[in-house]
């Protein structure tokens, strides 16, 4: 395969080519009514969860902080209605766990403008203050990692950021949010680029698109030539990458890029880059202007079981009842199963209740009937019969053959000392291809946290 | 219950539509024609050798999947494979009572044994042909000529032996019908017993008559590439054991062209293109990573040669898979992909878009070298 990609130029070595179902790119964003409830779960982001600063019963305004917290890896959340807060406590969470949220319930009629935020001029700020800023907005990245955007762009004394990476490949299936920001909302993105690159002192700027998105390169560079002309000096590149699974990955697409393999182990950072999702630097561009707190997001709602696949921007906290309502997901009897996934087809998660809100890390939600899932039932699992698939298609080299050998055996130290186990992130491409119909990632999984627990 | 049930599976919630069956079914489709032309050259004799076998295979692994020792089921079509293949190696005169041995051991000694199927350490169909050349050494080396008048209407006599019987004497049976005795030998073992080889365009095509040789080579390769396209088997195998085999071969006729044979009778001779392209290429018994699927192929290649040429057996394709599958867990061991990150980090691509370091570091010194915006666009001009 290597002599395939040599001649293709693909990109990154191996990879799977998932049909892409990119059902709603034509559509223009939509804004989703504003529901009756909402239910900020205080953990939306790897780190720590902040402290709700409301009590019940207080009045809230939209904009308005109602979670802070000191520690470094934590971000603020700011309450995404205007409304009196009516519960904090449990609530159904998406891993399935019952989570601590703020229930907020609507004044009904009241205004939902976000009065809270003050206008503050950031252009003659230091990194510092941009940093600051970005704090307070609660930003983590929207990709769907969620892991806090200060703490992504702030670079460690002893290391020096040339380049700022922005992620706009959405190599997941179904998923077009992000192609829909980069078309719609591109003026914003350049906006939020430039207050990246002051935070980070990066000199200059890609944006990897892939090819699949033609219009959405087009646009980017139009409003970066417009931009120019209206006098912005930082240096920005529109890059169309080649279109493969999993791109989105910053390996990846550093690899796609600049040719160079990311040490494994170790962050961008160490060749000097950082990476970011369009979706988090056009909310940037968006919100520091204004002084605005993170209230809502764009989510795309697809699936052969919506009437009304879109993209649409939905308020935090939404619950996903209201959502799917809205969007016409048919109405099932109790007989009738469907499934629910939070995020894309590759790497989502299944959720169990549609009590479940909307966080800051859901990119989409994505509804499969029974027809759909037929398919999948049907098959049957056989052993391991070696055809090597899923080697020729680990974007990260490991051998999942061998692997999931190995898990079924319960080796999990050999897994982690000689497999490299650690290397593996979850992308599904082993799974994806296998013709065996193994649970290969769900068992890395298993043993991943196996071996965590076991280190603890 | 108005709540509607949602089900929870993990993630990826999409998969490939290639399964095992289609993989199998596949190979299945791909041996058809060889199959055909292979009943074509020798008959009804042929004919009933792969259906006898063929079924000897299915039943016991029906056997063993209804006794619940055996994991898989009828319908992946592997034993199937396992049954033509093992049919297209025996010659076409062989008793069917010894096929129907064949195929029984194939199957249980081959997979059942090991659990079914992927857990098979030998190929299968090379462990029953094993078997049954160590058991009928004479049967198995007994060879009509293809081609034969009247190959529709009768069978070989030696086809139709009851079972635990000495077949009829298929010499004999070819003296009456005014035919040399040594027309029956295949082309390996004219080769190594009295020195004749056989011509190109016959060992190619195995068209001209009176000439006891195995399906197509031709037709092999053309359904092998059919399958690698279609990516139901990887290209890396056949190729290395073509190219080892060949360069080993050619090595040593041009050490000594008197006594060594050319490459190219070494390459379509025997069994070696249909041991190539649907033997050694098994899933199960070869190494998964790619660089072993090398390693494996040139074993393969190398061991061919060598018994061709220098133990007492013609045939040598038959040992060099058998040992080579059961060298594979170990050369799996030793060629482990090298993880994305961990290999040697020099290696940045030359073709990459953009250089890793922008040749200025700070923000100071890029005002002082001014970078070239040759990535962008020019402005529109209104």
């Amino acid at each position: 395969m290597k002599l395939v990609s040599y001649f293709r130029g693909e990109a990154f070595q191996r990879g799977v080519h998932p049909p892409s179902c990119k059902l709603t790119a034509e559509r223009k964003i939509r804004r989703l009514p504003f529901p009756d409830r909402v239910t900020v779960p205080l953990l939306q982001h790897i780190g720590k969860a902040p402290r709700p600063i409301v009590r019940v019963g207080q009045e809230v305004v939209r904009g308005q902080p109602i979670a802070r917290s000191d520690e470094w890896l934590s971000v603020p959340h700011h309450a995404p209605l205007s409304g009196v807060v009516e519960f904090i406590g449990l609530r159904p969470g998406m891993r399935g766990t019952w989570i601590e949220s703020i229930v907020i319930r609507a004044h009904r009629g009241a205004t939902q403008e976000d009065l809270w935020g003050q206008p503050r001029d950031l252009s003659q700020g230091t990194g510092q203050d941009i940093l600051q800023a970005i704090w307070d907005t609660g930003m983590v990245g929207l990709g769907g990692a969620a892991f806090p955007t200060h703490a992504k762009l702030s670079v460690p004394k002893q290391a020096r950021v040339h380049t700022l990476v922005v992620n706009g490949c959405e190599c997941e299936p179904y998923l077009t949010c992000d192609h829909r920001i980069m078309v719609e909302h591109a003026a914003d993105l350049i906006a939020g680029i430039r207050y990246a690159m002051s935070a980070t002192g990066a000199v200059r700027t890609i944006i990897g698109v892939e090819d699949n998105k033609p219009d959405a390169v087009l646009v980017l560079r139009q409003a970066i030539a417009d931009a120019m002309a209206a006098g912005v000096t930082e240096e920005i590149h529109v890059e169309a990458v080649p279109t493969k699974y999993p791109q989105g990955s910053e390996k990846m697409l550093i690899m796609a890029l600049f040719g160079a393999e990311m040490p494994a182990g170790g962050l961008p950072i160490a060749l000097g880059m950082v990476v970011s999702n369009v979706g988090t630097l056009a909310a940037l561009g968006k919100l520091l202007p204004l002084g605005q707190g993170l209230t809502e997001r764009v989510v795309t709602v697809t699936g052969p079981g919506v009437a009304k696949p879109g993209d649409y921007r939905v308020i935090l906290g939404t619950p996903l009842k209201f959502v799917l309502d809205y969007a016409g997901a048919p109405a099932v009897d109790a007989m009738d199963a469907r499934q629910v996934i939070l995020g894309g087809p590759m790497m989502g998660q299944a959720i169990g209740s549609l009590d479940v809100p909307i966080t800051k890390g859901v990119s989409g939600v994505l509804v499969f009937r029974r027809e759909d899932m037929q398919m999948r039932e049907m098959r049957q699992t056989y052993p391991c019969i070696k055809c090597g698939e899923c080697v020729e298609s680990c974007p990260m080299g490991l051998n999942p053959s061998t692997l999931g050998m190995l898990a079924a055996k319960r080796e999990y130290d050999l897994m982690g000392e000689q497999y490299f186990l650690g290397d593996c992130f979850e992308c599904g491409c082993c799974t994806y291809v296998c013709p065996s119909n193994i649970p290969l990632v769900q068992q890395f999984r298993v043993a991943k946290q196996i071996l965590r627990e076991k280190a603890a | 219950m108005n709540q509607p049930l949602i089900e929870i599976r993990s993630a990826p919630h999409v998969q490939a539509a290639k399964t095992v069956e289609t993989i199998m079914r596949h190979v299945v489709y791909s041996l058809l024609p060889i199959c055909a032309f292979y009943v074509f050259q020798y008959g009804i004799s042929a004919l009933a050798s792969i259906v006898v076998v063929t079924a000897a295979c299915l039943l016991t692994e029906r056997f063993f999947v209804r006794t619940g020792t055996q994991a898989g089921r009828l319908s992946d079509y592997s034993a199937v494979i396992t049954g033509l293949l093992l049919a297209l190696t025996l010659p076409p005169g062989f008793s069917l009572w010894m096929g129907a041995v064949a195929g029984i051991v194939a199957i249980a000694l081959g997979k059942a044994l090991f659990g079914g199927i992927g857990f098979n350490v030998f190929n299968p169909a090379l462990v029953g042909r094993a078997f049954v050349q160590a058991a009928f050494p004479t049967a198995i080396a007994t060879y009509t000529p293809s081609f034969l008048a009247g190959r529709f209407t009768e069978f070989i006599p030696s086809s139709l032996a009851w079972p635990l019987m000495i077949p009829a004497d298929t010499a004999a049976w070819l003296k009456a019908k005014n035919l040399d005795a040594l027309a029956g030998a295949t082309p390996l073992a004219k080769w190594k017993f009295d020195g004749v080889i056989a011509n190109a365009d016959e060992l190619l095509t195995s068209l001209s008559g009176h000439m006891a040789v195995g399906p197509a080579p031709a037709l092999i390769l053309i359904c092998g590439l059919y399958l690698a396209a279609r990516r139901f088997m990887d290209w890396r195998i056949p190729l290395a054991i073509l190219g080892s085999a060949a360069l080993t071969a050619w090595l040593l006729f041009a050490f000594d062209p008197v006594r060594y044979p050319n490459p190219f009778f070494m390459l379509f001779s025997g069994g070696l293109i249909l041991g190539a392209v649907y033997m050694a290429t098994d899933m199960a018994t070869s190494p998964v990573t790619p660089k072993g699927m090398w390693v494996y192929g040139a074993l393969i290649g190398l061991l061919t040669v060598v018994i061709r040429y220098y133990s007492g057996l013609p045939e040598g394709v038959m040992y060099a898979i058998l040992i080579a599958n059961a060298a594979s867990p170990l050369i799996e061991k030793i060629t482990q992909p090298v993880p994305f990150g961990r290999g040697a980090l020099d290696r940045a691509r030359k073709r990459a878009t953009y250089p890793l370091n922008p040749g200025y570091i700070s923000r100071e010194e890029a005002s002082a070298v001014t970078p070239k915006k040759r990535f962008l666009p020019k402005k529109p001009k209104k």
